[in-house]
């Protein structure tokens, strides 16, 4: 009865996206403020169903319903609770409902969130939003429908892969996918724009804050996946370069992108048209990511058991809703206007050579991801694209961007002197050269790549050190911290996620030069040393878990003689799947992370054992954290926050007079 | 052309791409192999192993190479179709029991039938590297001088046969 | 009883703390096949090195890259073994070759592209924005521009 309730539930939901999808446009189009009213409350109805075929299905996992055919194939009655939740998302048909959901809830807050808008925007962008969401909810119903009966039911389920059993499956894939949906909210914004003809500062205003809270939790979504594959494949790789990873990659690379050129659009009213495509080119990559991932196109370790029908209509709908827009903007972006006049060495000059940048660096990922497959289309022979041709490809491109990154922020508005800005920056330059020079011979290995690395590393962070100096210096306020409270946060946030950037490439840098790892054979007893720890394996014992057997290592690490901690790797065996899995087992540290995982058992209770020493790995994330907290800082920013509280997005003169000051 | 048209263009050709990608199986490797002379080798046979298996003494005809193994479950599928292939007598099927139990594969023949005038058998898996096998079962269509005229990757199927293979050994057995 | 306790005391043994051998027998062929592992493919893998993998076919071909190493080939002899067997596809870094010169030089021609269209669409935009005259309602705008979006901050 209940999955009858969330199936039922899709149904309605598609007629209300139909709805929504089309008259509000039309009254928008005509003007006729009825229509266009309908877009709020069938947002929100869209939202209420959608959450009932979403706990319906939760439902059915959380009973065993073994009757639903995609519960029998995702999970088991010995699958724990939060597991069997987390089976939602397990596999093909949940994960798109999970997709629809979020694209609903993001629906739902831009309804919260829009009081500012003028109706024919807001009815727009619900619009737009409606048909995203039609063509997803017509994919479930036709060919991926998770409510479909089993019947006779099957005795027990076949599992979640045990390789998802794992706590970053409870919140990696919905972090990931608000990163992703949350891009159509930027991409209505766009289309609502282009339709309207409207392309203003105002646009970019609006968009803004939605971009950058997208831009958020894709970043940690991403983050959380790479530290997921870290710990849990057991062999202490972060990111491998897979199609699915590149998949969530590229569209982080053009959110980048768009969010700084967001900041000259909303500025200065200039690039608008770069904007616009920018938006279509985010959520357009986050869908041509949905496509790679369940049409099996491309082999990934990542990738959904497949089905060439359902690609067949994810292609069909990606080719409508992408080339839809960018025929859109084919026709409507030439009537856009310039906007205000800048010269090339400026603030604004600086941050679109940083998107010339980033969207090259998400052009070559696009291109070793796909160039396989085009190669074999043509008939020219399979080849394979790993690490080593990304690597080499994507660090020339992305060190000018993290350069230009530190001198961005000093350069003035509209005009800059390149003379002025060397003069203030000589300091940073020195200090950052001469500690990426040294450091590494301090810490005893030289190569230029960590001293590159470094090199980078310090560079954000000396001239983000003097940028808040200037800053602070120039700020009205007796006291330090009233001056401190005066810089507004979007200020704040730039400053932070910059340094995210920083902190995330020295750990890159520190890893990469100065891991250690070692394949050794334990006996009971025996030890090895591997940076300067002592491990010393006290054999396995049998332990049983829920729904596996699992044979559990004891390593005693030392450091000097003093025992550090003790870690419990295991190999797990699954008998639902017949699965065997390695679960690492890590000791983590800001300075470094002990990994140990257990190889294959040998003679007399030995085992052969793979030992990490991994210097600063857990800066990598850190960083990633540290760049959304940055993020959130700027959406925390006071113009927002008076946007939203406001009816209309005018600034209130006391907001305007601070800002003066701060000029 | 209209530059604002540029996006679309790209799009559209990374659509059609897309679209033959689907055709496309990613996991089918095409052996680089095909058209170069078979890799020698000199195997024992799985029934005598004191009996030697070489290509070498198959120079003139036109056969076809399967390795195979009892754990492979793709064998046991494309087994029919090997069994009336030989039965038919067209072309002979020469077996190469790769990474196997002696044991398992004798009890595995006795159960389902050989289709195999001769097994080789490859328990340590250098034949196999040598032909670029990565999956079994995969089939070569060798002919008179020895060359690989075609590889067969995975199971094959009534269609592959009565389409691919036997034309091209017909062919083959006429030069 | 006692016959399992002392069981349990045989198994364990004396606990001696001697140094773990390592896995290879020789650290400088490990540390080889190890570079050259992580840049060839796994084949029956979805998508992982050889060096990662534990599929019986990546641990024939590590065995046999390892042999190759000992008998003191080359790299390139090793990669070319495997290229003949397996083609292209095993390799993680495409040789340059006339298929794979576009993905190559890809990136660059079009960072170098997307540079020059900048400095173009710059130098033009600046002319126009300044020969453009300036009307009521431009200016009417950049004042609201400026109202909404203060100077620098």
């Amino acid at each position: 009865m209940i999955p009858e309730i969330g199936h039922f539930a899709l149904i309605l939901a598609l007629c209300v996206a139909v709805v929504q999808g089309s008259l509000p446009i039309y009254g928008a189009a005509v003007g006729n403020s009825a229509l266009m009213a309908i877009a709020k409350p069938a947002a929100r109805a869209q939202f209420l169903l959608i959450l009932i075929a979403f706990c319906s299905l939760g439902y059915a996992f959380a009973d065993k319903d073994f009757s639903v055919l995609y519960v029998a194939a995702t999970s088991n009655s010995q699958l724990p609770l939060h597991y069997r939740l987390a089976a939602i998302w397990g596999a093909h048909e949940g994960s798109l409902l999970l997709w629809t959901f979020i694209l609903t809830l993001w629906m739902f807050a831009v309804t919260l969130f829009s009081k500012h808008l003028p109706e024919t925007m807001r009815s727009r962008i619900l619009g737009v939003m409606g048909l995203v969401s039609m063509g997803f909810l017509l994919f479930m119903l036709t060919v991926s429908n998770p409510f479909e009966r089993l019947i006779p039911a099957a005795p027990d389920g076949r599992d979640l892969n045990p390789l998802l059993q794992d706590p970053g499956m409870v919140i990696h894939p919905p972090m990931l996918y608000m990163g992703y949906v949350g891009f159509s909210v930027a991409f209505a914004f766009a289309i609502a724009a282009l339709l309207g003809g409207n392309l203003d500062a105002a646009w970019a205003r609006w968009s803004r804050p939605w971009t950058t809270v997208a831009w958020c939790f894709l970043t940690v979504g991403i983050a959380m996946g790479s530290g997921w594959a870290y710990y849990e494949l057991g062999w202490g790789g972060w990111w491998f370069w897979d199609p699915v990873e590149n998949a969530s990659f590229m569209p982080w690379l053009a959110g980048t992108a768009l969010v700084h050129s967001l900041a000259v659009t909303d500025k200065r009213g200039g690039f608008k048209v770069w904007t616009v495509l920018l938006a279509i080119m985010a959520f357009s990559l986050s869908l041509l990511g949905t496509f790679l991932v369940r049409s099996g196109v491309l082999t990934s370790v990542h990738a959904f058991a497949t089905d060439p029908k359902r690609g067949l209509f994810i292609l069909a709908f990606l080719a409508i809703v992408i080339g839809g827009s960018l025929a859109l903007y084919a026709w409507r972006a030439p009537r856009v206007g310039l906007g205000g006049s800048f010269a090339m060495v400026s603030r604004e000059g600086m941050l679109l050579a940083n998107n010339v940048l980033l969207v090259a660096a998400m052009g070559s990922v696009l291109l070793g991801t796909l160039y396989p497959l085009f190669l074999d289309a043509l008939d020219l022979g399979k080849i394979s694209v790993g690490p080593p041709y990304f690597d080499s490809v994507f660090a020339p491109l992305m060190a000018p961007a993290i350069f230009l990154m530190g001198i961005g922020p000093f350069a003035q508005w509209k005009k800059a002197e390149l003379p002025e800005l060397a003069r203030r920056l000589k300091w940073a330059f020195g200090v950052s050269v001469v500690t990426a020079l040294v450091l590494p011979l301090v810490m005893g290995k030289w190569t230029p790549l960590l001293s590159l690395g470094l090199l980078l590393a310090i560079w954000i962070v000396t001239t983000a050190v003097v940028g808040l100096r200037e800053r602070l210096a120039h700020a009205d306020g007796p006291s330090l911290s009233g001056r401190v409270a005066a810089v507004p946060r979007s200020y704040w946030g730039m400053l932070v996620a910059h340094c995210g950037i920083a902190v995330f490439i020295v750990g890159v840098t520190m890893v990469k030069g100065f891991e250690s790892e070692q394949d050794v054979r334990m006996n009971v007893g025996e030890t090895a040393t591997i940076g300067g720890y002592t491990f010393r394996f006290d054999g396995t014992q049998d332990v049983v878990g829920p729904n596996y057997t699992a044979a559990r290592g004891t390593f005693h690490v030392s450091w000097d003689g003093r025992e550090t901690t003790i870690l419990y790797p295991e190999k797990r065996r699954y008998p639902v799947q017949n699965q065997i899995m390695t679960e690492a087992a890590i000791d983590p540290g800001l300075l470094r992370d002990l990994y140990v995982s257990l190889g294959e058992p040998l003679d007399d209770g030995a085992w052969s054992v793979r030992l990490y020493h991994k210097p600063f790995v857990d800066w990598i994330w850190g960083g990633c954290l540290i760049m959304a907290l940055g993020g959130v800082l700027a959406v925390s920013d006071r113009r927002y926050r008076l946007a939203w509280r406001q009816q209309e997005p005018a600034v209130v003169p006391s907001a305007r007079t601070v800002r003066r000051k701060v000029a | 052309m209209n530059r604002f048209l540029l996006p679309l263009s790209i799009f559209v050709v990374v659509v059609v791409f897309l679209g033959v990608g689907l055709t496309l199986n990613p996991r089918e490797i095409p052996s680089p192999l095909v058209g170069k002379a078979a890799p020698e080798f000199s195997q024992p046979q799985l029934y005598d192993q004191e009996k030697i298996f070489s290509p070498a003494d198959l120079k003139g005809k036109v056969w076809l190479l399967n390795f195979w193994a009892s754990w492979c479950s793709g064998c046991k599928t494309e087994h029919p179709v090997l069994m009336d292939l030989a039965n038919s007598g067209q072309v002979p099927i020469y077996g190469m029991d790769y990474k196997d139990e002696r044991q398992e594969a004798l009890a595995w023949l006795q159960r389902w039938g050989n289709p195999y005038p001769v097994v080789g058998v490859d328990q340590a898996g250098r034949v196999g590297i040598n032909y670029g096998v990565y999956g079994v079962p995969e089939t070569y269509v060798i002919d008179k001088r020895g060359v690989i005229r075609y590889k067969q990757i995975g199971p094959l199927d009534p269609d592959t046969v009565e389409k691919k293979i036997l034309p091209l050994v017909r062919q083959l057995e006429s030069q | 009883m006692i016959w399992s306790a002392l069981l349990i005391v045989l198994v364990s043994g004396p606990v001696w703390a001697g140094e773990a051998r390592p896995l290879g027998e020789d650290p400088a062929v490990e540390a080889r096949l190890k570079h050259l592992a992580i840049e060839l493919r796994c084949l029956v893998c979805q998508n992982q090195t050889l060096a990662d993998s534990n599929a019986p076919l990546a641990e024939d071909l590590r065995r046999e890259v390892r042999e190759m190493i000992v008998k003191n080939m080359s790299d390139k002899e090793i990669i070319d073994f495997l290229v003949e067997r397996y083609g292209d596809f095993v390799l993680y870094r495409p040789p340059l070759k006339a298929t794979t010169t576009l993905l190559w030089v890809g990136p660059f021609v079009l960072l170098i592209v997307g540079a020059t269209v900048l400095v173009i669409t710059l130098r033009r935009r600046a002319r126009k924005v300044v020969d453009a005259p300036v009307t009521d309602e431009e200016h009417r705008r950049v004042e609201q521009l400026l109202a909404q979006g203060g100077n620098r901050s």
